[in-house]
């Protein structure tokens, strides 16, 4: 006999990002989580992010960026654009301090970062999500423990994320996947793994590089919705992308690269 | 019993949605496990800990077997009684036991007979010869107490102004402080050795250590961006190696155990044979004790806490 509030509903392909009601059940943690962790400790209006005068090249090449100032406001909500080579992905590194930039000053939550120490660095890092170009899914690890990776990493215990966890996977579509390893994953599930990790320790700042390259047009949509209902519940978004008709459906402000230099746009 | 709870996929609240897979895989290690090179250096680590463990066991086996037959040889002492012309050396004999006899902390004398003494020169002038004519030293054995020593001295100084040039009386003291340098010796190589054996051991660890972290740079990377710290990166590489070194240093030890269980068998087997009882007389009882079995045990220990920490200190260098 069927309970009576009958079989849990399946994610189908078709609407893997799940319904209104796992949605919000989301969206509420995800808010109530961010207020001790988020935006009041880092002052009200401070920038999360600050170039001046940045200049980039990689060895002794031409510079990939140069002379590029701008600031990303806490909660808001940007594209970065440009074309192919441009340095959107030079830029995403420069803040995730993956680089460092060969003149200017980069700042991030505050702090001016040349000359970090590893332990500042390890702080800063635990504030941002990240969604790399090519993903960077650890193939020896099931989707599941991807996912977790970052809690993980926290040294927090397993029993304490699980379900947080589960249900993170389950709203991107990902329910039925948890045991794969990311080898056998398609690219649509590999991306949407790598947002899922990026979301999953409710970052500041979300950097998004290319993150609907591999799917199509429907399924990018989706994704983006994602993006924007984080950014409501307070998260600072950035997402490198030269699809423009992507940036078409979201009236946000656009930085646009090209020869090195940054233009904004709104 | 009523305050039992219903296991949590029965409770309404989480039954909503399906109740999370019982065979999910979790906290696999971080560091991905490459299986060709891990039992390279698993094995490299069990040959370098046997060879150590069984250097270990040979030291012991030699310092004990010393130390057996300084016991036997420190309670002894014995008195020669050289025939000189014109003397009665029966009478001599007699007057030397009965000195020895006389002086206090001695348990026992026993007069080797002149028919003994000569067999004891059998080994190196052949049998069936007539010593009669050759002036054959007697010996007197004198047993010692176990624990004291009684004062040698006066004995020797009393039997030499009563027998002047006759008797004389030999502690063994030289052959002692020989064997107990020999022993030293013995013990200090065996150290040596263990020691060189597990610097090997690290140095092999470090060049696996970099070769993992080579192999691994984009893990490390990944674990970098997602907020892992470098103590955090350094204790799964930690792990993974010590593992390795628990796998590498039970093998090697359980082998030296074996080979040595093996070898106290075949000395035991070979003492109840015809040459046996000069074997154990040169070699003492030839089998390591609990003391050699728990030098081995330990070198296994070591060997898998070295490379630990030695995998530690790598990454930690390399991640600077
Ligand atoms: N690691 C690197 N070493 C040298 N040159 C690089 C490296 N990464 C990127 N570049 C160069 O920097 C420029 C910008 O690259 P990138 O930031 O990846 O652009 P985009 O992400 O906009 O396509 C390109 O010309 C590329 O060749
Ligand atoms: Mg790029």
């Amino acid at each position: 006999m069927k309970p009576i509030w009958g079989t849990p509903p399946r994610p189908s392909r078709a609407n893997h990002l799940g319904t209104i009601r796992d949605n919000i059940r989301w969206s509420v943690r995800a808010l109530s989580a961010g207020k001790n962790t988020g935006s009041l400790l880092s002052g009200a209006e401070e920038p999360v992010v600050r170039f001046e005068s940045v200049g980039m090249r990689y060895g002794l090449g031409p510079e990939v960026l140069s002379d590029v100032s701008f600031e990303i406001a806490p909660h808001s909500f940007q594209f970065l654009t440009g074309p192919s080579g441009a340095g959107k992905t030079t830029l995403l590194r420069l803040i995730l301090l993956s680089v460092k930039p060969t003149r200017g000053l980069v700042s991030v939550f505050g702090e001016e970062v040349s000359g970090i120490s590893n332990e500042a660095l390890t702080g800063l890092r635990r504030r941002m999500g990240v969604v790399f170009q090519d993903f960077r899914l650890l193939d020896h690890l099931t989707t599941y423990e991807n996912v977790a990776l970052p809690l993980r990493v926290q040294e927090r215990a397993e029993a304490s994320y699980r379900a947080e966890v589960v249900e993170l996977l389950r709203w991107v579509g990902l329910g039925e996947r948890m045991h794969v390893l990311p080898p056998l994953l398609s690219g649509g599930e590999k991306q949407r793994a790598a947002i899922a990790r990026a979301l999953i320790a409710r970052p500041e700042l979300l950097l998004a590089d290319e993150p609907t390259g591999n799917v199509d047009p429907s399924l990018a949509r989706r994704l983006l919705r994602l993006f924007m209902e984080l950014n409501r519940l307070g998260t600072s978004v950035l997402i490198a992308t030269h699809d423009y008709g992507l940036m078409d459906l979201v009236d946000a402000r656009r930085m646009v690269l090209g020869e090195g230099r940054l233009r904004i746009e709104n | 019993m009523n305050e039992a709870r219903p296991p949590a996929s029965s409770r309404p609240a989480e039954a909503a949605e399906p109740p999370l897979p019982a065979n999910l895989r979790r906290n696999a290690p971080l560091v991905p496990t490459d299986s060709a090179a891990s039992r390279a250096l698993a094995a490299v680590i069990a040959i370098l800990t046997f060879l150590a463990a069984l250097c270990a066991g040979a030291a012991e086996i030699a310092v004990s077997s010393a130390g057996q037959w300084q016991g036997s040889v420190a309670q002894e002492v014995t008195i020669q009684v050289r025939p000189s012309a014109g003397r009665d050396i029966e009478a001599d004999v007699k007057r030397a036991e009965a000195i020895a006899r006389a002086h206090t902390g001695i348990v026992g004398a026993r007069v080797f007979s002149k028919t003994e003494s000569e067999r004891l020169l059998e080994p190196w002038l052949g049998s069936g010869l007539d010593l009669s004519d050759l002036p054959v030293p007697r010996l007197i054995a004198l047993t010692l107490p176990p624990d004291a020593r009684p004062d040698l001295a006066t004995l020797r100084s009393a039997l030499t102004e009563a027998l002047p040039g006759v008797a004389s009386l030999d502690d063994h003291a030289l052959w002692l402080q020989r064997l107990s340098v020999m022993a030293n010796t013995l013990a200090g190589i065996g150290i040596g050795v263990v020691a060189l054996v597990l610097i090997a051991t690290g140095l092999a660890v470090v060049f696996a250590t970099r070769g993992a972290m080579a192999g691994n740079r984009e893990v490390v990377e990944v674990l970098h961006f997602v907020g892992a710290d470098d103590a955090y990166i350094a204790k799964a590489f930690q792990s993974r190696f010590f593992r390795l070194g628990l796998r590498g240093g039970a093998l090697g030890a359980g082998a030296a155990l074996l080979v040595c269980g093996a070898a106290g068998l075949a000395a035991r087997m070979w003492r109840s044979g015809p040459a046996g009882e000069e074997i154990a007389a040169l070699f003492g009882t030839f089998q390591i004790g609990w003391q050699g079995y728990a030098v081995i045990v330990m070198i296994g220990a070591i060997a898998s806490v070295v490379t630990a920490l030695v995998s530690r200190v790598t990454v930690r260098h390399f991640l600077r």
